[in-house]
């Protein structure tokens, strides 16, 4: 199978997550989009690795899977935080700061 | 099967950024060890100790640099000219900063305090007329917690500050896109935290860091894809090699031009480049002002250093193909930050406004890929963040019993209250608006030189009208400081304790030197270019 399906299967990931992050309004749900972009990205670094012949495309994914780990930890801390003052994770009830 | 070999290291040249993230790591230990009333000394003195030891060892290694620059550990890092200056100027606003989130004396416990019940156990904040508790505000200044005690301030901050200073100092020499990414989150990831810190009106401050980080992550996986497109297109992800690929190529331009477009999306959404800028207001106002401080000088100055290196070693050979579309972001960008400032009724959005149209600005300066585009946009950078540093520093002082009068109405007459603050921070507004002798006019006037030499000149007539068009809303806080009734029960401004006066001293003498006498840091910031 030609590797560019792969890539057309990156994208498609990459779009059903950025799409996701901009209609939902859990912030779990949110944060689980940006992950899925993520993991799009490693899709295609990969496929570009066999494409190159290189291996740096492999490395890197092991780089992004760590910085997505620590984003996690990061992430969930502050959504953790705002859940236990409003009891609510909806990205829609956070609205007092605007115009 | 090959030996594996280490590559070289440098250690000289990348010392500052060694002792600056090492330094973080001793603060964790700090925090984790220390019983809770020592922190606080303790980790004020690790911090700026670590900061000023990271700016003697690099002002030490920039006597003896070598002109083209140092590509160093196994070409990650790219330690030139511009890194050293950008490096220098992280450092002395980071400092600033530092300071101002470790003063405690503007309001007791800082504004970092454990937690807000503190507030009603110590009283009215030093300087206000409340007075309603009765307890000596000379004791509960300055008092570092008995044993046992509530800790008067978390410390948390500061191993948090390092580590996002690290991250920005790794950011502007990134010589690659993966280092580039990683150093990205490392300075991106501790901010988000920052912002949600303030335990006074928590709501808003967890807001902020709920939507920053959701945002931040956005646009980090954008710039991730983008990097993954390079790849795809380049082979490698190092600038120059895209670079080299750029050039008499067959291969698909939609890779190179995709992926530059994607990793722009992140780099433009870090330095709050409208129309990318739509956390930015939330954050400013919402975040701690001395977090906010930081946030402004100093994540502008590691975003802008960065789009800069990009453009200018990755895409310097096929700027005619994009500027066009950055001409287009640029205009957007100065005019959202000036007309929307105009209707801001907060003043710490306003200033998010502000930043907003010179990001503006700033992308002029490094779309001019010359020489003197590099040097006006390090030298902008410097002027602006210090400006920015004390306008923040001035805005905590103006206070009333809940916290911050940030409502511009609050500000009406105060130069009758206090007339050496009305002045600094007219002073500063005017700075920002750029009138000649102060900082903001030379730093235009090199970028708006720059863009001119490079044929720009349409954006630099749209640019004036922009930037006549923010004027007016900084001299609309003049004029209500100095020609509005006050109102009548209007904010106090608070005596600043030694901290927070040395930043904003700090960050008005710089601003005025620059405007008098721009040319030696002009020379300093045109020592040389970019290295690949």
């Amino acid at each position: 199978m030609s590797p560019t399906n792969y890539l057309l299967l990156s994208g498609l990931l990459f779009t059903v997550g950025a799409v996701g992050v901009l209609v939902r309004r859990n912030a779990i749900v949110v944060f689980m989009c940006i992950e899925l972009m993520l993991n799009a990205v490693n899709l295609s670094l990969v496929t570009f690795a066999r494409i190159n012949g290189t291996l740096d495309g492999q490395v890197m994914a092991f780089f992004v899977m760590v910085v997505a780990a620590a984003e996690v930890v990061v992430g969930l801390a502050i959504i953790m935080s705002i859940f236990r003052t409003r009891r609510s994770s909806s990205v829609d009830d956070a609205n007092l700061l605007k115009y | 099967m090959t030996p594996l070999n280490a590559p070289p290291i440098d250690y000289g040249a990348i010392a500052p950024l060694l002792i600056v993230l090492g330094g973080a790591c001793v603060s964790v230990l700090l925090e984790a060890f220390l019983p809770r009333h020592q922190r606080w000394p303790a980790q004020v003195a690790l911090t700026v100790l670590v900061v000023a030891v990271a700016g003697v060892t690099l002002g030490v290694y920039a006597g003896s640099a070598p002109a083209a620059g140092v590509v160093t550990l196994g070409s990650t890092l790219a330690v030139d000219m511009p890194t050293l200056f950008l490096w220098g100027t992280l450092l002395v606003l980071g400092f600033g900063s530092l300071l101002l989130i470790a003063d405690r004396s503007v309001e007791p416990g800082g504004a970092f305090v454990a937690s807000a019940a503190e507030r009603l156990s110590v009283g009215a904040a030093p300087g206000t007329t409340t007075g309603a508790t009765g307890v000596d505000p000379e004791h509960v200044d300055r008092s570092y917690g008995a044993p046992g005690e509530a800790p008067t301030m978390q410390t948390e901050v500061f191993p948090f500050t390092l580590f996002a200073l690290g991250g920005m100092m790794a950011f502007v020499a990134a010589n690659d896109l993966l280092t580039m990414f990683v150093a990205l989150e490392v300075l991106s990831l501790p901010l988000y935290l920052m912002c949600g810190l303030a335990r006074r009106r928590r709501l808003l401050s967890q807001e902020a860091a709920v939507k920053y980080f959701l945002l931040g992550a956005f646009a980090s996986a954008f710039f991730l894809y983008g990097l993954a497109l390079l790849y795809g297109y380049a082979g490698s992800v190092r600038l120059s090699a895209i670079a080299e690929a750029a050039v008499g190529t067959d291969r698909s331009d939609a890779l190179l031009f995709g992926g530059l477009a994607l990793l722009v999306v992140g780099l433009l959404f870090k330095g709050s480049v409208g129309p990318f800028h739509t956390w930015t207001p939330d954050v400013y106002q919402g975040a701690p002002t001395p977090v906010t401080a930081f946030m402004a000088a100093c994540t502008k100055v590691a975003a802008f250093g960065a789009i800069a290196r990009v453009l200018y070693v990755a895409f310097g050979s096929t700027r005619w193909e994009w500027r066009g579309v950055l001409w287009a972001v640029a205009i957007a960008s100065m005019f959202i930050g000036a007309v929307l400032g105009l209707t801001q009724t907060d003043l710490k959005r306003m200033i998010a406004y502000s930043s907003i149209a010179h990001a503006g600005f700033l992308l002029i300066g490094t779309m001019a890929i010359t020489p003197a585009g590099v040097s006006s946009t390090l030298f902008y950078l410097l002027a602006y963040g210090f400006t920015t540093l004390a306008v923040f520093g001035v805005i905590s002082l103006v206070r009333t019993a809940d916290g911050e009068a940030t409502h511009l109405s609050q500000w009406a007459g105060l130069a009758k209250r206090s007339p050496v603050l009305a002045g600094v921070m007219t002073f500063l507004l005017l700075a920002l608006a750029g009138i000649p002798l102060t900082s903001g006019f030379t730093a235009k006037f090199a970028i708006f030189a720059a863009a001119l030499s490079d044929g720009m000149a349409p954006l630099v007539v749209i640019a004036l009208v922009a930037s006549a068009i923010a004027a007016f809303f900084y001299l609309r806080i003049v004029v209500l400081m100095y020609f509005s009734e006050a109102p009548e029960n209007g904010p106090t401004v608070t005596v600043p304790g030694a901290f927070t006066t040395v930043t904003i001293t700090l960050g008005v003498v710089v601003t005025l030197l620059l405007g008098i006498v721009p040319t030696l840091v002009l020379d300093w910031a045109g020592a040389g270019g970019f290295t690949g």
